[in-house]
């Protein structure tokens, strides 16, 4: 009983989330181009929220706790190195202070191929 | 001669590895003093204001008419009200209650636990047959708010005495400060020593020095006065770690940690925080 109550309750709190969060609706995304699906990712504060940390070019209320997130197609010229920063920056800095959004799932692989490709736009 | 050279080894390892509590506070004040080498380390008993001038100006501005002052009038109300056994607060703590914050938490050595002034107030009740009060906000943050404010202008003395268990809680605590947790990975001190004075969005993030001096605080966010085990839960959600519960063990030995990293700094409780 008490468990059927849990579950309605989350399923619940998953529809409310669904409809309260804008880059979920399906047809936003089919009309958002890749470019600007990563960006409304990497703005959302329940996901990338990068901006918390990182100054975004069009972003407000930015964070300096990390650097500002500038010129990236110069400084990251290959993908892969930038994806695998995000994937997880431990492996170029142990004492890092930015998330792992891929060891630790935060983002979906998916979800951070999109991010990387809006950050090298940037 | 190989006793000798255990000896020495021995020797060798326990400086290098465990420096006393009073070397980890000095060490802080010494981290403090090379990042910001023009600021007076005695400001930062006013967190993030310390680093933000800003913010500085608005909250000096709300301070002439301080959110928690309800709390402290409700609190000393609370405190003298006496219980229905006749005794009172007073009768639990040494000098009647008064001026004595910046002894908590302290060492008990019948128990071997840590003492937090809210877990005091609440045996205080439960000895003289009273419910004990909820711990992160309402009556008894209100009277530890009371307490706080008759200890202002006192300086954080807190002992850690010559007992093994007293240190080893100290180092729980400290173990506790500098282990990363959660799904995003960071330790207290990643953002409250490395990132101290930066901004995540818009909250300047305060350091870890002068951390303990002013609970419990009137947050803004909250709308009310919570203790100190309310920020701890707080900032372990924004990790998404898993919150302690309020007086568990875990957090009271690292409010004993992180109180002492305060030692010599001046109570200043309770104070408001946006
Ligand atoms: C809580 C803080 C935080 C968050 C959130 C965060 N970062 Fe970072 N990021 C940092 C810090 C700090 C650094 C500096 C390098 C380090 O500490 O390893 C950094 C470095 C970087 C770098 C390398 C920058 C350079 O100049 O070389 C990139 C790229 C980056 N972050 C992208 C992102 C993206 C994309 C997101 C969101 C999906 C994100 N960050 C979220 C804190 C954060
Ligand atoms: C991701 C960043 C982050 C981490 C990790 C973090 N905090 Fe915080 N903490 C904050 C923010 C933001 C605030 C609100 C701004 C401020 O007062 O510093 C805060 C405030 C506080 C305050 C109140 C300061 C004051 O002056 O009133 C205390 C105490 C505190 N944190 C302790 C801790 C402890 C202990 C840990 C580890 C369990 C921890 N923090 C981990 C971000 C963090």
């Amino acid at each position: 009983m008490i468990n059927k109550k849990a579950f309605l309750m989350a399923k619940l709190g998953l529809t409310v989330a669904i409809l309260a969060s804008p880059i979920f609706a399906a047809e936003d995304v089919e009309s958002m181009s890749r470019l600007e699906q990563g960006k409304a990712i990497t703005f959302n504060r329940s996901k990338g929220n990068c901006l918390a940390c990182h100054y975004v070019e069009g972003g407000e209320l930015t964070g300096n706790y990390g650097p500002p997130l500038i010129a990236m197609k110069m400084r990251y010229p290959d993908r892969d190195d930038l994806r695998a920063q995000i994937w997880d920056a431990t492996t170029k800095n142990p004492d890092t202070r930015m998330p792992p959004f891929g060891r630790n799932r935060i983002l979906t692989e998916e979800e951070i191929d999109l991010v990387t490709d809006y950050i090298q736009s940037l | 001669m190989k006793k000798f050279l255990i000896a020495c080894f021995l020797f060798v390892v326990t400086v290098d590895v465990y420096a006393t509590p009073e070397e980890d506070r000095l060490a802080l004040r010494e981290f403090f003093t090379q990042r910001f080498p023009d600021m007076d380390l005695n400001e930062m008993i006013n967190g993030l204001y310390a680093f933000d001038e800003g913010a500085r100006e608005q909250w000096l501005e709300m301070e002439d008419f301080p959110p928690y002052e309800i709390a402290i009038e409700e609190g000393e109300e609370a405190f003298n009200e006496p219980f229905a056994n006749s005794k009172s607060y007073a009768d639990c703590f040494e000098n009647g209650g008064i001026g004595i914050k910046q002894n908590y938490p302290r060492f008990d050595k019948d128990s071997g636990e840590i003492i937090t002034l809210e877990l005091a107030i609440n045996q205080c009740r439960t000895d003289n047959g009273e419910e004990p009060l909820p711990w992160l906000t309402g009556e008894l943050a209100a009277i530890s708010a009371y307490m706080a404010f008759t200890s202002r202008g006192n300086k954080m003395s807190v002992v850690i005495p010559d007992d093994p268990r007293a240190l080893s809680a100290y180092e729980s605590g400290k173990e506790y400060y500098y282990t990363r947790r959660g799904q995003l990975e960071f330790a207290c001190e990643n953002c409250h020593m490395q990132s101290a004075g930066f901004q995540l969005r818009a909250d300047r993030l305060s350091g870890m020095l002068g951390q303990a001096t002013h609970w419990p605080v009137y947050r803004s966010k909250w709308g009310e006065i919570g203790t100190l085990h309310k920020r701890f839960r707080e900032c372990n959600s924004q990790v998404r770690a898993k919150p302690y519960d309020p007086q568990s063990r875990v957090y009271r030995e690292l409010e004993y940690f992180l109180s002492f990293m305060s030692n010599d700094m001046e109570m200043n409780g309770p104070a408001s925080r946006r």
